[in-house]
């Protein structure tokens, strides 16, 4: 049986229980003003982060349309509230884990990984596919997808090029396993985040719960790339193509960082199971790498407050607030026919095929926001089969989501359009049959052990 | 067929990551054969950038819906030119003498066509599974340069070319009798 997670403290229990049930109150013409206003601001808020105007951040869009939708009663001030105390110590704990992994990246835990991989592949191409897998997979589940992203990607293509070596089944493999490696635990992805409190699972029995379908997953992303790639993974004649040794030995594994990553790791587990919110281990792990930082004057409050990302922080917020206003008013019903109710394996496919159609039109975080609230009645195995329609199917286009897609293609001008066909024909290959595989495995595993 | 017909005055070397230098090397074997007395043949060195690979990253970073910071896929456009103009400069090293380097953003196979189309000798070699013979000894792009190459192609084994010997028994058709 699912159960209360011990961290979670009554208020946002409550919370939780709040929209769940929260419906519409008003008469009929109230809800159709209600439901056509929060479209319109989900719209907005959805379009500016995807267009950007001048560059401005999400934020200027999120938030105050989630302010626009309490003034004009699309959702209650005391509903939004409640969504808000959710969220917030949801965000605090990515912000954490954002500055932990920049701090990692300061301190040479990144090209550390490149110079192990470069040395241990040894000029062969599979060889470190295989290790950028592993790195990808686990710096994915430890600290998040963004680090994957942007702290792993440049990395991993700098390495493939200095062992003169094709760099795109790599940094391709670096781009899938961000989504489908970001299953294992809570801190992986921000949907993952959100999740954990709706579930009421602890730290350490959502990853025992993710750990089987994470492998399935990875296994069909391993084998699909071995074969799709095969061509560009032969070894050719190899050996550096300069005869330089590229400061190997300079980057050293920084064994503080990786200490303070593994205790905050441990801390996660530890705090969650003594009834602790775990996000406090992370703020202890981020705050003894950046007090070490800025003794030795690596970093500055300013750097540290950029690293964090406040602005996402807000839109995330926003944006929550928004959905809570289209869900209560009557993007909820339509969505729950559905979703069927229960964790028999024909359900848990269901919820995970709907999670990954949501998130591959609109972005998995909106699409993880609206079914949240209609899963968790279920149970914790419907809200992670959400996690895993909402985390593997972004990888079917190479955006994320159809809508970022569209837009990006009217934006390119010039000549050179992505090469999507390829992009696509890898994530068919690979996302229907890792979903299908994961989902078996999530069964197989609430069986076993228990949602 | 008179002389001036007869005689290669450009050769184009197409430099690929992992093997490059056998490209390199069959230009230098031909070196003493091609151009003619008073006027050396010219060699170019062409590497081409996909945009592959930095547009996939652009579109992991589009996905991360709200995140603020720099775009990996531009980091990725700025490492992609820097390696590309060290393995130029690699190649020009191994063969040794003039050349001009060329190179090209855009979709691999196509802009090697397009490159290459006034050159009277194109050199490429074998992209695919080498491990065993046959058609997947090549891969899409080669593929696809050799199927629609303007100019002559010259063909070449990364490494040493395989025995003949290796090349499997002819099929057996029971109802002609064999061979």
């Amino acid at each position: 049986m699912h159960r209360q997670s011990r961290w979670i403290p009554a208020a946002l229990g409550a919370a939780r229980c709040g929209y769940i049930s929260a419906g519409c109150k008003e008469g009929p013409l109230n809800a159709a003003i209600g439901e056509s206003v929060s479209v319109l601001a989900l719209i907005a808020v959805l379009a500016w982060a995807v267009i950007r105007p001048r560059g401005w951040p999400e934020a200027v869009a999120a938030g105050p349309a989630a302010v626009i939708l309490v003034a004009v009663g699309a959702i209650s001030a005391g509903d939004a509230g409640a969504q808000a105390r959710r969220l917030g110590p949801v965000i605090g704990f990515l912000l954490a884990i954002l500055v932990l992994a920049h701090l990692c990246d300061d301190d040479g835990l990144f090209k550390a990984c490149g110079a192990w991989m470069a040395r241990s592949a040894a000029g062969r191409p599979r060889r470190l596919l295989t290790l950028v897998f592993v790195t990808a997979a686990v710096t994915t589940a430890v600290l998040s997808l963004d680090t994957t992203v942007v702290l792993l990607t440049p990395v991993v293509f700098a390495t493939a090029a200095r062992l003169d070596v094709r760099a795109r089944p790599h940094v391709y493999a670096c781009t899938h396993l961000a989504n489908s490696a970001s299953l294992l635990l809570p801190v992986s992805n921000l949907t993952n985040l959100l999740a954990l409190a709706a579930s009421g699972l602890a730290f350490g029995h959502f990853a025992a719960l993710m750990a089987l379908p994470w492998l399935a997953v990875i296994g069909v992303e391993y084998a699909v790339f071995g074969r799709f790639f095969g061509s560009d993974l032969t070894p050719g004649s190899a050996g550096p193509r300069a005869q330089r040794d590229a400061g190997d030995g300079e980057a050293r594994l920084p064994v503080f960082t990786v200490t303070v990553v593994g205790l905050t790791l441990a801390g996660f587990v530890g705090a969650s199971a003594a009834g602790v919110s775990p996000a406090w281990a992370a703020l202890a792990g981020a705050a003894v790498l950046a007090g070490r930082a800025l003794a030795r004057r690596r970093a500055t409050p300013l750097s540290l407050l950029r690293a964090a990302d406040v602005p996402f922080g807000v839109f995330v917020l926003g944006l929550g607030i928004v959905v809570a206003a289209l869900v209560s008013n009557g993007l909820g019903s339509a969505l729950r026919p559905l979703l069927p109710a229960g964790t028999s394996l024909p359900a848990l496919l269901a919820v995970a095929g709907v999670a990954a159609l949501l998130a591959n039109v609109c972005n998995n975080l909106p699409a993880v926001l609206v079914l949240l609230p209609l899963t968790a009645p279920a149970g914790a195995g419907a809200v992670l089969a959400v996690l895993l329609g909402v985390n593997i199917g972004p990888n079917l286009t190479y955006t994320g989501s159809l809508a970022t897609l569209l837009w990006r293609r009217t934006l390119r001008h010039h000549g050179s359009a992505p090469d999507l066909g390829e992009f696509t024909r890898l994530g068919l290959l690979t996302v229907p049959a890792g979903l299908v595989l994961a989902v078996l495995a999530l069964w197989a595993g609430l069986r076993a052990m228990g949602g | 067929m008179t002389d001036r017909e007869t005689t290669i005055r450009s050769v184009y070397i197409w430099v690929r990551e992992g093997t490059w230098r056998a490209t390199v090397d069959a230009a230098l074997s031909l070196a003493p054969v091609v151009g003619s007395v008073g006027s050396e043949a010219r060699f170019t060195l062409l590497h081409v950038t996909s945009p592959a690979a930095a547009d996939a990253v652009h579109g992991a970073y589009w996905g991360l819906l709200g995140r603020g910071g720099q775009d990996p896929g531009d980091r990725l456009e700025v490492l992609g030119r820097a390696s590309a103009a060290e393995l130029l400069e690699a190649a020009a090293r191994r063969l040794g003498r003039p050349c001009e380097r060329l190179e090209i953003h855009g979709s691999t196979e196509r802009a090697v066509v397009a490159a290459s189309a006034d050159a009277d000798l194109l050199i490429v070699a074998r992209d695919g599974d080498r491990s065993r013979l046959g058609p997947k000894s090549l891969g899409k792009a080669a593929r696809f340069v050799v199927d629609h190459a303007a100019c002559p192609v010259l063909l070449v084994w990364p490494e040493a070319a395989p025995d003949v010997g290796t090349i499997p028994p002819p099929p057996h058709h029971p109802h002609h009798g064999g061979r």
